[in-house]
């Protein structure tokens, strides 16, 4: 039996079909992955994500051993609540995983990371602070909620005090506060507005059903690909693992190389990556948006293909796209001038237009959609 | 628990066949795999004329989730492949036993069909494979 979430047997009555999720015990879907997926993009869904690993880090140090730890810099993180999106890297500068990162105090953070990366995190994290004299507290008893879609933070707000929804509708995206003893993020994983609320376990099934009350849609683990995807997020252990490094896995963005005496985890190995994608940019790889221009669906690991070239890399997430109503896929592929590539599909080699990802942000397309195929 | 009507006949991997009055067959997946696979977003099916043996790929589903193969449980030639699907898989879970039907064929001359499952037997089977 995998790990439970204190949702589950809310999942159970609401009829979830439940998998494994990086041992944990997860609702796949509802009713309809489709549905739910809809719900979120026109209105509003809630998601159960407290498998995800909230920590928090304590000490006078803590700010110093965050900037040695992550590729990005928390030393942006000037005000309060606010929240950044960062890898922690390997010497190597492979991606061990991404997190999220808010500011909770002077010398207090707090960082969400992946179910399936947890413990591996967590070791991680404890060796390195150990030398800070930072104190690590992994907070098990909090369920996670993400509320996302237009209709999402009004829905949470009305579930507040007067005063507490006044600061959670004030919240800019990318920072979060706390409201009682919930904490409030605009923050998520859907290409959405929303909120992701952290709060104390045992309140978490009253206020899913609340939430359902006034219209927020029950959404699972299916939907959430879905979005994510179509929003153009990556999904750790698919688009990036800890034998890729960020450059190579669209997450160049989040590496902060200013200031050049900030001596983070994994910079060295960044610092030989660059300077040999400066030599040779052709040898190297990235991670690209493809859309399909013909009928069928995109999948991982399907091989990606230019005639002149042969095989120049390999799918890293493909899915149906429910708002685009055609196939769209993540792939890593060979850094070669082209604006349409071949995806071996089951056998059969279609068409696919290499676009810059997102596909769809707050309910729009965002690139350029090929002719739907007959 | 999923729909299994009585005057079809079934196989152990979730197709569902159809005696029409004319002696041809109609072929689809049952209510149980469209529930298993999810919202269905592309099905893909044979053209008329094809000749199958039993058990060769001739239709493919595909849900959000995944592609799955149809295999057909009798022998015989495509007369045609359902033409609706293209524009709305999602016949196919709406509808598992009509508008959902993925093709129709004639069956080979020769011995009469065998090796398919009585709405009983096939019933049985999903319950053991509940459990």
């Amino acid at each position: 039996m995998g790990r439970r979430t204190p949702l589950f047997p809310l999942h159970q009555q609401l009829g979830a079909r439940i998998v494994d999720f990086g041992g944990w015990e997860m609702p796949l879907q509802y009713t309809s992955q489709l549905a739910e997926h809809h719900a979120v993009r026109r209105a509003a869904g809630v998601f159960d994500v407290s498998h995800m690993c909230s920590i928090d880090l304590q000490g006078e140090r803590s700010q110093a051993f965050l900037r040695e730890l992550l590729a990005n810099d928390i030393g942006k993180l000037t005000v309060c609540g606010k929240a950044l999106y960062a890898c922690m890297l390997n010497e190597s500068g492979g991606v061990l995983d991404d997190l999220i990162v808010y500011r909770l105090g002077a010398d207090r953070f707090r960082a969400v990371v992946n179910a399936g990366t947890r413990d591996r995190d967590l070791a991680w994290i404890r060796r390195h602070a150990h030398r800070y004299g930072v104190e690590v507290l992994e907070r098990t008893q909090l369920a996670m909620l993400a509320v996302q879609g237009p209709a999402a933070r009004q829905a949470v707000a009305n579930l507040l005090s007067p005063a507490g929804a006044a600061a959670a509708l004030a919240l800019a995206p990318f920072f979060g506060c706390d409201v009682g003893d919930w904490f409030i993020a605009r923050t998520g994983y859907t290409g959405e507005d929303g909120f992701e609320v952290m709060l104390p376990g045992a309140a978490a099934q009253g206020i899913w059903r609340s939430l359902n009350a006034a219209g927020v849609v029950s959404c699972g683990l299916g939907a959430r690909d879905t979005l994510r995807l179509e929003a153009g997020m990556n999904l750790y252990g698919n688009d990036m693992d800890e034998h890729t490094q960020p450059f190579e896995s669209g997450l160049g963005w989040s590496v902060a190389l200013a200031p050049a005496e900030r001596d983070f985890i994994g910079r060295e190995a960044l610092e030989r990556v660059l300077a040999e994608r400066a030599r040779a940019p052709e040898s190297q790889r990235r991670l690209v948006g493809l859309v399909l221009e013909e009928r069928g669906v995109i999948r991982s690991h399907q091989k990606v293909q230019l005639a002149q070239h042969g095989i120049i890399g390999e799918v890293t997430s493909g899915t149906f796209s429910p708002t685009l109503e055609r196939s769209i896929a993540l792939a890593r592929l060979l850094d070669v001038a082209a604006e349409r590539v071949q995806v071996d599909v089951r056998g059969k080699l279609l068409n696919a237009r290499i676009v810059q990802p997102p596909f769809v942000r707050n309910g729009k397309t965002m690139i350029a959609l090929p002719e739907k195929a007959r | 628990m999923s729909n299994v009507p009585a005057d079809l006949k079934y196989t152990s991997t979730h197709e569902w066949v159809r005696s029409l009055p004319d002696g041809s067959v109609e072929i689809g997946i049952t209510d149980h795999a469209q529930q298993a696979l999810g919202d269905l977003v592309f099905v893909e099916v044979p053209e008329a004329g094809r000749e199958l043996k039993v058990g060769d790929r001739c239709a493919v589903v595909e849900s959000v989730k995944a592609a799955s193969d149809v295999y057909s449980p009798v022998a015989g030639e495509v007369i045609a492949g359902n033409p609706q699907l293209a524009s709305a898989p999602e016949a196919v879970n709406n509808d598992p036993y009509a508008s959902g039907w993925l093709m129709r064929l004639r069956p080979a001359s020769g011995p009469p069909i065998t090796g398919l499952m009585s709405a009983a037997e096939y019933q049985q089977l999903l319950l053991s494979e509940s459990h």
